[in-house]
């Protein structure tokens, strides 16, 4: 029997992680609020989250003035696209061998 | 028996499969817009349906002004029930069409409300826009049609856009849509086909098919939950 779970990425083993890396995979970016909103997070969560994500260099920040206010966006980085796939690979290799 | 013998592993199984579950439903939530309920295809229908009937009925009562019209009759009693059958069905056809988005705004609002979603965010926007371009077109190209007396084809053209609309909303909301947008591109071919029967296949198009899909959504994503 292989060992998967090695594979298993430590970065994602968070819920939140999961679900901001879920939604950056399947959108070209997304603001902060928006991103609170789908994951019924508070603002403290959710930044403490990103920015362990962005410490990893999974998540691209970008922050730009819209009159006065701040509007951050974030996107999924190419090494973070990576790392999530072999997350999900590793998961359900995982899932199959149990079967 | 083995609900009994939960092992650490069998634990870990079901950790993973919610992982893979959360994934899975952040993506769809994300992207989709998923409160539009069914409740208010089957209104549309219903309003379709109406809306038709008292179109038929518009043309009727005019019929006689329009059969009769052989040089005989004063030009202008024929041209004015022309314009008068214009300006009816057009009030028909709009309050159809604000009746149907007023309904549908209700029961969306209330679904949206029961799952805990805004109705207004990021995917009811992306979901508008990719439906109103195609069918923006569509309008554009019936009102040309209707300039160049092209009636008969005004009918398809309606059902062959509005199908293909939907076909480019499946992106944005329930798979689901893509086969109401399939029936209806086959009905406007078939229209386009046997003109003439507009009116049939507007009732079919816009009314049984929404009825029928409306109900088929709700039994399916919303009855009991």
């Amino acid at each position: 029997m292989k060992n998967y779970i090695h594979k298993l990425n430590k970065a994602f083993e968070n819920r939140v992680r999961l679900g901001i890396m879920s939604i950056l995979m399947v959108n070209d970016n997304m603001d902060f609020n928006t991103m609170k909103e789908t994951l019924e997070l508070t603002d403290g969560n959710l930044a403490s989250h990103i920015a362990a994500l962005e410490k990893e260099g999974f998540v691209h920040v970008k922050k730009e003035f819209v009159g006065k206010k701040t509007l951050t966006t974030y996107s999924v980085t190419k090494v973070g696209m990576k790392a999530f796939n072999e997350h999900l690979d590793a998961l359900e290799a995982l899932l199959k061998q149990r079967e | 028996m083995q609900s009994t013998l939960k092992t650490p592993s069998m634990n870990q199984t079901q950790e993973h499969l919610e992982a893979l579950q959360d994934i899975r439903s952040m993506m769809k939530k994300s992207t989709r817009f998923l409160s539009l309920s069914g409740l208010s295809g089957v209104f549309a229908g219903i309003y379709a349906i109406a809306g038709a009937i008292v179109a038929n009925y518009i043309a009727h009562s005019f019929s006689d002004d329009l059969n009769y019209y052989d040089g005989t009759l004063v030009f202008e009693k024929y041209m004015d029930s022309i314009h008068k059958i214009y300006t009816y069905m057009f009030i028909d056809a709009l309050l159809v069409l604000f009746l149907s988005i007023g309904t549908g705004f209700i029961f969306s609002y209330r679904k949206a409300k029961k799952t805990g979603q805004k109705l207004f965010d990021h995917t009811a926007l992306r979901l508008f826009i990719n439906l109103i371009i195609p069918i923006g077109a569509g309008g554009v190209l019936c009102l040309i049609l209707l300039n160049h007396g092209y009636i008969g084809l005004i009918a398809p053209v309606m059902l062959l856009f509005y199908g293909m609309a939907l076909l480019n909303a499946s992106k944005y909301t329930l798979d689901d849509i893509r086969y109401l947008g399939i029936c209806e591109i086959v009905l406007g071919l078939l229209n386009a086909w046997l003109m003439g029967y507009g009116l049939w296949f507007w009732v079919i198009g816009f009314g049984v098919l929404h009825i029928v899909y409306g109900l088929v959504m709700w039994i399916k994503y919303e009855k009991g939950k």
